[in-house]
């Protein structure tokens, strides 16, 4: 049989399956697990295999750990999480069981999501597009994350620009918070905001705070890998940055040992 | 002088403060502006919005007030004698540029400090203010650093406190001698009872009184300081005990290490050389470990003084006490176990955890995270034994990099 479940809405949605399936005993390799729009499977219209039901009481870590990792993009995620749920329920499983290997693989997709939104919440950049006249400020964003995880990421944002309207557009679904009230959609289109002057600002900063003498280009590029520069507005300046690093500091050293030393003023 | 843009400002006062190597917006206050009535939230996890391309992670607007100063500290740029270019922000150009790049996604918030103009009232009271009119006219909820002068009057750091996540001191240099030879107007004793000051007004906010009224918010992030590594001829020794004493007197959160930087225009009194950024680095291995660890300063410190540039210092620590090794990893007690290379924290958790359940064999390790190529030679288990420990001078070929790097020169 197959299962559909919604773009906007899908945990919540896998979550109600779940029980639905659990409760007659529904086996994991029957599921056909798929997002968006339901396909004419004729597997679909095939009555539901019922066996025993089963009740499911699990540990709140292994709830919150498997709903995270659901914002995977693996197409399997949701069949992984049926099964380890099963398993866990019937005791068949121990949470946090890392030798095995379904398990580990879930731990480690629960992992790459969390830190996916991690890197969300810090490379998203606002561009302001209050309209004239409008009593809140509006800000606009377009980001692209590696999993679909704009709905477990945007409640972040709310929370903290809480006297702004803004919105943020990625590949999938579209976040917007109007007046506090937070909502998805799916995204239309993909034309960044406009440009915004405090860019320019931003990018001297970026540019000074920087330290040439001490140039450690694989920390930077392992902390914020290539594929999030398009959308950072300092990032074009990273290449200059780390050209000129080397000339900066001899320029310095050269300054340094050559001017007169002199003694302190007054 | 002509009058400077906003943006030649900002580029001379950011310039400035990329010394203080501090960027933490973690811990202190859970905040939101969820009711639509300020802008900012805190108190979660630090994010990271940007690395420069040295290697740190971008997360504060970290600048100076006014890189002007009437002091004239050896080691710093900005100090009385240097002839570098001077600036200063207004006091509304600072909560305007923290409120513009915090509400595009740029930062978690402010990290403030200064030169000393006038007097060190005047500049503590002009920070304050910044502060102030951050929380009250813009309802920021964001992360507020300050760092704070240590001859300011007491009820400016009071003051101060009430509207900072965190307050900072920086102790500057690592034994009193170097104070006051390099930084002649500065009193480690000052200092020392300025963090004191902080810490005793933190421990009166945490406390309620018996008849349960709230005490006035205090820098619920702590305190934190930073050292300079490498202008004076400190030991590694000298520098993780002075450490060790400021955690346990001023309870801080936070010691930062900055390599000395050999700046344009300097006094004769100083090295014309950096150290090694290595040493920096090692300095903050040894000091996680004495945080996270259970090590002493002592332990971690060899004889020498100086920490081994080449290796880290678990390692090198384990090699000095090899009598102790291999450690078996489904009995060994946790103090042990995180003495072992290769096992962090979480790692020696997840060991004890699952050693309840059954005995751990030497595959596990690899899927719960241990570095298993850096344990081999310190651990026995099911699956494992590291028959006799190679004597120490491979054991450290086998972990110590090519010579040879981090030089720009
Ligand atoms: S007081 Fe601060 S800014 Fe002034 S010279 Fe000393 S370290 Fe530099």
């Amino acid at each position: 049989m197959q299962v559909v479940l919604p773009r906007i809405g899908t945990v919540a949605a896998w979550r109600a399956e779940v029980r639905r399936l659990a409760a007659t005993g529904v086996p994991p390799e029957a599921v056909q697990w798929a997002v968006g729009d339901a396909a004419d499977d004729l597997f679909n219209a095939a009555p539901i295999a019922a066996g025993r039901a089963v009740p499911l009481t699990l540990p709140r870590d292994a709830v919150l750990a498997i709903e995270t990792a659901l914002h995977h993009s693996d197409p399997q995620r949701f069949a992984r999480g049926y099964a380890i749920v099963l398993r866990l329920a019937r005791k068949d499983l121990r949470w946090g069981d890392r030798s095995d290997p379904a398990l580990r693989r879930l731990l480690d997709q629960e992992k790459a999501v969390r830190r996916d939104i991690h890197k969300m919440h810090g490379f998203v950049r606002f561009r302001e597009v209050t309209p004239p006249g409008a009593n809140r400020r509006a800000f606009a964003a377009w980001f692209e994350p590696d999993h679909p995880i704009v709905e477990p990421a945007a409640p972040f944002f709310a929370r903290r620009f809480g006297d702004m309207d803004w919105l943020i557009a990625t590949p999938g679904l579209t976040a917007r918070c109007e007046t506090g009230q937070l909502e998805f959609f799916a995204t239309q289109g993909c034309a960044a905001p406009p440009a915004d002057a405090t860019e320019d600002l931003w990018r001297v900063y970026f540019a000074s705070i920087f330290n040439p003498a001490r140039l450690m280009i694989a920390a930077m590029a392992s902390n914020m890998p290539r594929k999030y520069w398009k959308n950072l507005p300092e990032a074009d300046l990273i290449p200059e940055l780390i050209r000129s690093a080397p000339a900066r500091v001899r320029a310095a050293h050269d300054a340094m040992t050559s001017a007169p030393r002199r003694p302190p003023r007054g | 002088m002509a009058k400077r843009t906003l943006s030649e400002k900002l580029a001379l006062l950011a310039d400035a403060a990329k010394y203080d190597a501090s960027c933490a917006s973690s811990g202190g206050e859970r905040r939101s502006s969820r009711d639509g009535a300020g802008l900012g939230s805190a108190g979660g996890a630090g994010i990271c919005h940007a690395w420069a391309p040295d290697g740190r992670c971008v997360s504060l607007l970290k600048i100076l007030l006014t890189n002007f100063c009437i002091y004239d500290c050896a080691y710093c740029i900005n100090r009385a004698s240097s002839r570098v270019e001077r600036a200063r922000f207004t006091v509304d150009e600072v909560v305007q540029l923290t409120i513009e790049f915090y509400r595009r996604n740029y930062i978690e918030g402010l990290f403030l400090s200064s030169g000393i103009i006038r007097s060190p009232d005047d500049t503590m009271a002009e920070m304050v203010r910044i502060a102030r009119t951050l929380r009250e006219r813009e309802h920021f909820r964001g992360y507020i650093h300050l760092k704070t002068i240590p001859d300011a009057a007491p009820d400016l750091i009071a003051e101060a406190g009430k509207w900072a996540d965190r307050l900072s001191i920086n102790v500057e240099l690592p034994t009193e001698t170097a104070l006051r030879q390099l930084a002649p107007e500065k009193s480690a004793r000052t200092i020392h009872g300025a963090m004191a000051e902080v810490r005793a007004r933190a421990e009166a906010a945490r406390d309620r009184s018996h008849r349960g009224a709230r005490p006035a918010r205090f820098a619920p992030a702590g305190q934190s300081t930073q050292m300079i590594v490498g202008a004076d001829p400190a030991t590694d020794g000298q520098i993780l005990s002075a450490s060790s004493r400021l955690y346990a007197d001023y309870q801080l959160r936070r010691v930062y290490y900055s390599a000395f930087s050999p700046i344009p225009d300097a006094s004769r009194q100083l090295p014309l050389t950096r150290p090694p950024l290595q040493r920096e680095h090692r300095l903050y291995q040894a000091d996680w470990l004495m945080r996270f660890y259970g090590f002493a300063a002592a332990e971690i410190a060899p004889p020498s003084g100086m920490l081994d540039l080449e290796i880290d210092p678990k390692l090198a620590w384990a090699l000095a006490h090899r009598g102790l090794f291999p450690v078996n990893v489904n009995r060994a007690p946790r103090e042990m176990l995180l003495r072992v290379p290769g096992f962090g924290t979480r790692s020696v958790q997840r060991i004890l955890e699952a050693r309840r359940h059954r005995t751990l064999r030497y595959e596990d390790l690899l899927a719960i995270g241990c570095v298993v190529r850096h344990a081999e030679p310190f651990i026995t288990l099911p699956g494992w034994s590291p028959r006799a420990l190679p004597d120490a001078a491979n054991l450290r070929a086998r972990f110590a990099p090519a010579p040879a790097q981090l030089s720009l020169f």
